[in-house]
């Protein structure tokens, strides 16, 4: 039998400290559904992701019920979707299409998969699918798309990065009835992994195998929660009690992931153990560094505490699972935690505070609105910084960045549920539009040289 | 499969008999019991064993749920092995 407070425990971190699991990604492989036409390669993919994916929705609703554990979001990675339309370029949004349907049968809130890994090289095929990216958004609800600009290993594609600021300037123009909402599903990376189930970014690599289920945890309300009871310890004690915390988190993340594996037919892939914040109070990564001891997040010091939380979530996390993946830190996208959304909108944080804090935890610019007459060429230069970041220091960055048609510096952008709503924040007004011109590709770093 | 059902609300005469009554009449059978009165607050943690349950966990927790929200208290039921995840290496 389990202590009175071990069980209140449990019961509290889900009542009043925003305790959930965050997603169950199924991963699935499309590779079997490659035709030669669009509309036979759409028509199977559908009917693969229906056929793995029937019962996803009630299986996560059954372990909710049973484990008492809310699970906010079911999902579904697919095999990137360039690799299925190399034969009918031009036609690739017939197969978005079919995608976005697949998850409205199944009943999921997102598909990820509309991804190219360009990384390297960008072939013709992966150029075309790319540049359908802006019309596919468009045109579906819950399909996310992104793409791999540069890795540790193979050096930064400088081309890519160039036409992703232009995609995402359609993207934006595209969806402009609905502020540029696109661009919130649309994510660039550098060293971007295989079996990340968070949305936008997540897709279903080729190294995985047929049909995967990762899990997302979440609770910075539990780890705020925790912190709250100690006024004026040491930096030591409190990276002691956040690792204790993500254990427990993410053996909860463990248990689910292992039992809905087991009830879909499918095989267990990782747990990722981010701290994924939402938009409603108690719920945010910006307030546990606050209660860490910053006046407000973007402040000086603030890099430092995250680095500490997120070093002591992965501590906590890695003994608590028996296969850790996906992007596993602390995310700090803008319009998704209440306490980032505030700081920016008192200036306390500018987007140069937030890519230093990308060095130190997961995953990069995250869900940053921007002035919508941003040059194309600066929103490249931005992911470039990231991926630089990425490159240098082996680890996963990401840019998801709304340029709101129409809006500037001093407005804001509501794009509701978990998405949130954001400050529009202001960009250098300094270019690098002939460095991006450029083009061609950076060099992988001497580091990537291991063998 | 055991699962842990936990009662918390304002403390009133009848909780522990209809709780369990309810819990009988679903074949549930109460393996361990305690209550207490913590901050004026009502507290009983029961493990269950649903090895014979006449039906489902989720189905019983419904009735659980409706019956807490009748008397006042919130009655929770989870599977073991949550607690089992979270406080047992």
């Amino acid at each position: 039998m389990f202590s009175r407070k071990e069980i209140l425990e449990t019961i509290d971190m889900v009542e009043k400290e925003h305790f959930d699991v965050r997603t169950i990604t199924m991963g699935i492989s499309l590779l079997p559904c490659i035709r030669d036409d669009a509309k036979t390669t759409a028509d199977l993919c559908y009917d693969r992701i229906c056929k793995k994916a029937e019962k996803i929705v009630s299986v996560a609703q059954d372990l909710e019920d049973e484990f008492g554990v809310p699970i906010i979001n079911k999902r579904v990675s697919i095999t990137p979707a360039s690799l299925l339309t190399s034969s009918f370029c031009g036609k690739e949004v017939v197969l978005a299409k079919a995608l976005d349907k697949a998850a409205k049968t199944v009943g999921v809130d997102f598909l990820g998969g509309y991804s190219a890994l360009v990384q390297k090289g960008m072939t013709s095929y992966e150029k075309s699918f790319i540049e359908s990216i802006p019309e596919a958004l468009a045109v579906t609800d819950r399909m996310c798309s992104s793409v791999n600009v540069g890795s540790s290993k193979a050096g930064i594609n400088m081309d890519a990065v160039g036409l992703m600021g232009k995609i995402i300037k359609q993207t934006a123009e595209l969806t402009k009835d609905r502020d540029g909402f696109g661009c919130a599903k649309l994510v660039v990376f550098c060293n971007a992994v295989e079996d990340n189930p968070f949305m936008a970014g997540a897709f279903h690599g080729v190294g995985e195998g047929e049909t995967v289920i990762n899990v997302g945890v979440s609770g910075p309300g539990v780890v705020h929660h925790a912190l709250k009871s100690m006024k004026g310890a040491s930096v030591e004690d409190i990276a002691e009690t956040i690792k204790k915390t993500a254990f427990k988190i993410t053996r909860t993340g463990q248990l689910i992931a292992k039992e809905a594996s087991k009830r879909l037919s499918a095989e267990f892939g990782i747990v990722d153990l981010s701290l994924a914040p939402t938009p409603v109070m108690g719920d945010s990564v910006a307030h546990i560094l606050e209660e860490i001891g910053l006046d407000s997040v973007g402040g000086h010091g603030t890099t430092a505490a995250l680095a500490m939380l997120n070093d002591a979530v992965k501590k906590g996390g890695v003994m608590a699972s028996s296969n850790v993946g996906g992007l596993s830190g602390a995310f700090i996208p803008v319009s998704e935690d209440i306490g980032m959304i505030r700081a920016a909108e008192k200036g306390a944080i500018t987007l140069s505070k937030l890519e230093a804090m990308t060095c130190v935890c997961s995953v990069g610019i995250d869900m940053v609105a921007v002035p919508g007459d941003t040059p194309a060429t600066t929103l490249s230069g931005m992911i470039a910084d990231e991926a630089a970041i990425g490159m240098i220091n082996n680890k996963t960055t990401a840019v998801r960045v709304i340029p709101v048609p129409g809006k500037g510096v001093g407005e804001s952008v509501e794009f509701g549920g978990l998405l949130g709503s954001a400050p529009i924040m202001a960009v250098s007004p300094y270019g690098c539009k002939a460095f991006i011109e450029r083009g061609g590709r950076m060099p992988a770093p001497i580091h990537s040289n291991k063998n | 499969m055991k699962a842990i059902v936990t009662v918390i609300g304002k403390d009133k005469p009848g909780i522990i008999a209809k709780v369990s009554t309810c819990l009988a009449e679903n074949n549930v059978n109460i393996e361990d019991i305690s209550q207490t009165i913590m901050q004026g607050n009502f507290t009983m943690i029961m493990q269950c064993g649903f090895e014979n349950a006449s039906t489902s966990l989720i189905e019983i927790k419904g009735r659980l749920v409706e019956l807490g929200e009748k008397i006042g208290v919130s009655i929770h039921v989870q599977h073991e092995d949550i607690f089992n995840a979270m406080h047992k290496i």
